[in-house]
């Protein structure tokens, strides 16, 4: 059969894949390899993959040696959530109106989002400084969330847009006939149905929230009460000796909310992010 | 029939494009405003013409584009590369191909910033695990600290990148190559083709179009890097990683001149809005390819 492989082949394919991963997976097998050695271990050549006393010490450690720690993952959720739900203010309606409305401008509108999607947060740093200066909003979460929102309306409204249109309009229409007001139908006709692909594209929107927070946390954030996880983390960096082990421990943890999330949704959050790209 | 006007639609609309108009649209004409003014921590700002852009074109920039264009092409080159090699494997029908392809996206779920801490242990040149490997099996006779460097380090901070960037070029792929047609590959299995053939001329043919797209969105998002670089080297050894986009971050944050920093912005925007055109134009394309394929089959 054309499925069919010869044994070469197939050996060929997994070593191919073995390859792959490793390039992908290593620094996090790393990572945890670090997060388990103490300290003097870590400082050791030559490098040995599996060490002497192999503990999960630094896992207890690294909430002292970093005060703050459990204040920054806090931080790191709260601005990403506090994203992920402005965000949704701006995604829902936006995508219903593109998905099922016919007006004047609507393509070129959504042309407009697709463009806005191009540029990055880094780019325009330099105003994005100053309008976060000119509202006080410097050293607060909301020039976290704010921008993380902003940044990424734009690929959540064309995830929602392509959920929206998979609904039957006939739905919409049996109540319209029935006499429901348009802003009742979207609330309690659609959004129930809806549901589903709001949870993707919110869980994407954390994701994406969660993994971007660095740039705005070091450009407008100097209070370390506000920091997330990874600005947090940052400053240990530059220090004499880097506790590398905690370091690494702490990552870890920081990670393990974001990957459960991805290992429960995956296959929504990859189908989701694929149909838009490939299709539009 | 005329129809009144309808606001709900708009009205719908709005608080996406005003959020959006306030922390992307403006901004960007703000750049190009302030890439004219020698705008400052001061609170005084004046009109100063073409005055940076002069500046800046007859200093290091240029060399700093140069950079910049090498350090995009090679990460894209390398990511769709990467990406393909993937995509193929995982596209093959062998058992275990589900959670190999669950696998691939950790790189892309987690926290950039934190990844990038994992790979600076990485390039470690003491203790760390690339160092360590290289010298037991023989490649390097002592420690090699690859971010002190300013070719290694260049290239230590394209790796990063291509291994931030490979899980969506692989999945992006793989959703392309899964909805070229069975029959076509059963047909030219059937004459008798090859794997690799088939490979060559079915489905890179069919999927070269997502290819293009790829590179191209690949290669704005590769411009708009930042956080890699700044975390791994800051720009350094002796601005050896210096792109423009830390050339920029750094003249207007760190240094606090705005308007110099602007007019490096405006011209990173201007090569961004050319690569967006193309890939516009690319969507067209592919659109009306579409579409005539439709009414040719109908």
């Amino acid at each position: 059969m054309i499925d069919r492989y010869r044994w070469w082949e197939l050996v060929l394919i997994y070593a191919g894949i073995a390859v792959f991963l490793l390039f992908l997976l290593s620094p996090f097998v790393e990572a945890f390899m670090v997060s388990l050695r103490p300290l003097t271990q870590v400082f050791r050549a030559p490098y040995r993959f599996f060490t002497e006393d192999m503990s999960f010490q630094a896992y207890k450690d690294m909430w002292s040696s970093v005060p703050m720690l459990w204040r920054y993952m806090l931080n790191s959720f709260l601005i990403a959530s506090g994203a992920t739900i402005l965000a949704l203010i701006c995604i829902v309606p936006a995508a219903y109106s593109f998905a099922r409305f016919s007006y004047r401008g609507r393509d070129a509108l959504l042309g407009v989002f697709l463009v806005v999607n191009m540029v990055g947060a880094a780019v325009l740093i330099i105003p994005l400084y100053r309008i976060m200066q000119s509202f006080g909003l410097l050293n607060s979460y909301g020039a976290m969330i704010v921008p993380g929102a902003a940044f990424a309306t734009p690929a959540g409204i064309f995830l929602m847009r392509s959920y929206f249109l998979r609904i039957p309009r006939e739905l919409e229409e049996a109540a319209l006939m029935d006499g429901a007001s348009r802003l009742y139908t979207l609330r309690r006709v659609i959004l129930p149905v809806a549901t589903p692909g709001i949870v993707v594209v919110a869980i994407a929107t954390f994701i994406a929230a969660y993994a971007q927070q660095f740039l705005f946390a070091l450009t407008f954030n100097s209070r370390d009460a506000y920091n997330p996880l990874p600005m947090g983390l940052y400053q240990f960096f530059g220090h004499e000796r880097v506790l590398w082990n905690e370091l690494m421990a702490a990552s870890l943890v920081g990670v393990a909310p974001v990957l459960l999330v991805y290992a429960f949704m995956q296959k929504h959050i990859v189908a989701g992010l694929t149909s838009g790209a490939v299709k539009e | 029939m005329t129809r009144r006007f309808d606001a709900f639609p708009y009205l719908l609309l709005l608080p996406a494009a005003l959020l959006t108009l306030a922390i992307v649209a403006w901004p960007v004409m703000e750049t190009f405003r302030l890439s004219f003014t020698n705008a400052s921590i001061r609170a005084t700002e004046d009109y100063v013409g073409f005055q940076n852009y002069e500046r800046l074109f007859s200093g290091g920039f240029v060399a700093i584009i140069w950079r910049t264009l090498l350090w995009v092409t090679l990460s894209v080159v390398l990511k769709l590369a990467m990406g393909l090699f993937g995509a193929v494997l995982l596209n093959a029908a062998v058992p275990g191909r589900t959670i190999f392809r669950v696998l691939v996206m950790p790189p892309w779920i987690v926290p950039i910033a934190i990844g990038v801490f994992m790979w600076s242990w990485m390039y470690n040149g003491q203790f760390g695990m690339i160092s360590g490997l290289l010298q037991r099996w023989g490649f390097l006779a002592g420690p090699f600290e690859f971010l002190g460097y300013r070719n290694s380090a260049f290239l230590a901070t394209v790796v990063t990148d291509v291994w931030i960037g490979t899980p969506l070029v692989t999945l992006y792929l793989l959703a392309a190559m899964q909805t070229v047609p069975r029959e076509l590959h059963e047909a030219a299995w059937v004459d008798g083709a090859s794997r690799f053939y088939r490979f060559r001329r079915v489905t890179l043919p069919l999927i070269a179009p997502s290819l293009a797209t790829m590179a191209l969105l690949s290669a704005i998002w590769t411009f708009n890097s930042f956080e890699i670089i700044w975390i791994l080297t800051e720009g350094g050894p002796r601005n050896a990683t210096t792109t423009m986009i830390i050339d920029t971050y750094k003249t207007a944050i760190s240094r606090f001149q705005y308007g110099a920093g602007a007019a490096r912005s405006a011209t990173l925007l201007i090569l961004l809005m050319l690569l967006t055109g193309i890939y516009l134009l690319l969507l067209n394309r592919m659109a009306r390819r579409a579409r005539r394929l439709e009414e040719a089959s109908a």
